[in-house]
């Protein structure tokens, strides 16, 4: 059942509780139960809104950077994603298989802003070889939802 | 003046086939703006997207030629394969199964295939609208048995032996039923197996639906002990796997009846094609994880509109199969057709007179829930409001 419950949140999470429970045929205490105790053991973190800035006045800059780390005694991966990741600027941060080790996802205003932050904070951290910046230009799709989506509801309005 | 009257021309077989029902509504919402339907017979979804990836790939390949009468030989193969493994049936590809455009030209074929002039059809009703004109094409006289709310919509066994006659021939089964989303399991099926071998019908089972089940298993007629030779199975790709504008579908049954069905096939239509084909093909290969998918959710959009439908007080029995509810309009005091039209003028939502489907359709109207949830909402919202002034409306009759 948790499953089927977070699939529907995940689609919207804006929908109530009684909602949830009338369409996976549970009783609504019931789903309120789940969702709390989900919340409690961080399942669910947080409830966030996909946002398309390119239609608001607001300027925001994405870079996507690959970081190479220098792995070193008693300084592992964590202890190096962790000093990126409490930059608030950073959006988010993975450990990837690969040519390199974190990937840092960059958020700011103007691409100076970005690269600046790129330079001065990020590649300055200890432990950190080297980075390679790549701009955002266009987001096609995000959290599975593709932002121009042109595939409209062609059906014929009535059929047998 | 020219005395040519085209009229004349036409067959009178096909000029005792009335105008469908659905088309008369069709016009009618389609002139109006804004409409919100929950009269659309088909998937919400677009093909999954391999599906459709696999199609472009195989034209790009070149495959665009005609292919064997029966269809590709590998798509037979993956069609036997499915028909084993979801409901144990199991059908040879060489002799046993041919692929169709649409299960509508399978149901076209079967009974042309098995109908003489004057043999009886037995149709139970509310059904899919393309039985009655089909069999009335190929010279049959259709038996309709009206099914009823108050058996979930089966037919029984009293009604069908009741409906027999000597000219009785061929029974057609639709469950997962549309319009009215009953099913039948496998004793109530038994029951109508019985009826059948004693009286000796071909039954044409329709099972377009099978994957669209909720609540439990599929039981296919031709599984029941004695019934494979005696059925025709049709069933297809449209509501399964969201493939309703590819025309694909396929019948499987006794080589005898299928090779007839091919005879004609081959003279009408000499293939499926191929585009479709390969697109079916991916679909059984890689497909039944979106049917899944999809299925799952069909039920949460299911369970969300009748309880919608219960809290406005309109009595909808239980759909277990298919994408719709077949809720009774009595208690607004209107007939079908008059509710789907003042609904439609007064509050933009489109749903479709019971009627429509046949004899035991009136007051009933067919709600598709092949839409979003939040279309549902929105469609029960406004459906809530009109129902609501009905009420008032016999209320304040009722005192004056
Ligand atoms: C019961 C039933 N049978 C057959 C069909 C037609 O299916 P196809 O698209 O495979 O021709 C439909 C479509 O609405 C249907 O509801």
């Amino acid at each position: 059942m948790r499953e089927k419950i977070l699939e529907i949140l995940r689609c919207n999470a804006r929908i109530s509780h009684e909602q949830i429970a009338t369409m996976l045929g549970m009783d609504p205490e019931e789903v309120t139960r789940e969702i709390k105790a989900m919340e409690d053991e961080k399942v669910i973190l947080k409830y966030n809104t996909l946002i398309n800035w390119e239609k608001t006045d607001v300027n925001v800059v994405t870079a996507m950077i690959d970081v190479k780390v220098i792995p070193q005694r008693d300084v592992g991966f964590d202890e190096v994603a962790e000093r990126i990741y409490r930059f608030p600027e950073v959006r988010s941060v993975s450990l990837m298989s690969g040519s390199y080790d974190l990937s840092v996802v960059v958020e700011g205003k103007t691409m100076k802003e970005v690269a600046l932050f790129v330079a001065e904070k990020l590649a300055t951290i200890e432990h950190v070889q080297s980075t390679m910046t790549h701009f955002v230009l266009k987001h096609y799709k995000q959290a599975g939802v593709i932002f121009e989506d042109k595939e409209e509801d062609r059906r014929q309005v009535v059929s047998p | 003046m020219s005395n040519f009257n085209a009229e004349r021309f036409i067959v009178s077989k096909l000029r005792s086939i009335p105008p469908s029902g659905i088309r008369k509504f069709f016009d009618l919402v389609a002139n109006t703006k804004g409409v919100i339907s929950l009269g659309v017979g088909e998937p919400d979804f677009v093909t999954p997207w391999h599906i459709r990836e696999a199609c472009v790939y195989s034209l790009e390949k070149g495959y665009t030629m005609y292919t064997s009468n029966w269809g590709m030989p590998e798509l037979r193969q993956a069609v036997a394969g499915y028909l084993e493994e979801r409901y144990g049936l199991s059908y040879s590809p060489e002799n046993q199964l041919v692929i169709t455009v649409g299960a509508s030209e399978a149901v076209d074929l079967a009974l042309r295939a098995v109908v003489n002039d004057g043999d009886e059809v037995i149709v139970p009703e509310p059904c899919y609208v393309s039985y009655k004109p089909c069999a009335v094409m190929a010279g049959g006289k259709v038996v309709s048995i009206p099914t009823k709310p108050e058996n979930d919509f089966q037919l029984t066994a009293e009604q069908l032996e009741a409906a027999i006659t000597e000219k009785s021939k061929v029974l057609v089964l639709c469950y997962p039923n549309n319009p009215t989303g009953a099913i039948m399991n496998r004793d109530e099926l038994s029951a109508i197996a019985r009826v059948v071998e004693k009286h000796d019908l071909l039954v044409i089972a329709d099972e377009i639906y099978s994957e669209l089940t909720y609540n439990g298993q599929h039981t296919s007629f031709a599984s029941l002990p004695g019934m494979k030779e005696r059925t025709i199975l049709i069933n297809g790709f449209s509501k399964s796997f969201a493939m309703t504008g590819w025309r694909i579908g396929f019948a499987a049954g006794h080589p005898d009846l299928i090779g007839a069905m091919v005879k004609i096939h081959q003279y009408t239509i000499l293939c499926t094609p191929v585009t479709a084909q390969m697109a079916a093909l991916e679909a059984l290969k890689n497909g039944l994880e979106h049917v899944y998918r999809m299925k799952e959710q069909y039920n949460q959009r299911r369970r969300l509109l009748i309880k919608r439908l219960n809290d406005m007080g309109l009595d909808c029995f239980e759909p277990k199969g298919a994408f719709y509810a077949f809720p009774s309009v009595k208690r607004t005091g209107l007939d079908a057709e008059t509710f789907c039209e003042e609904l439609l003028k007064e509050e933009k939502v489109a749903v479709v007179p019971g009627n429509a489907f046949g004899a035991g359709g009136e007051g009933h109207i067919r709600i598709s829930y092949a839409a979003s949830i939040n279309q549902i909402e929105e469609a029960m919202e406004r459906m809530e409001r009109f129902v609501a002034r009905r009420y008032r409306e016999l209320q304040v009759r009722a005192q004056a």
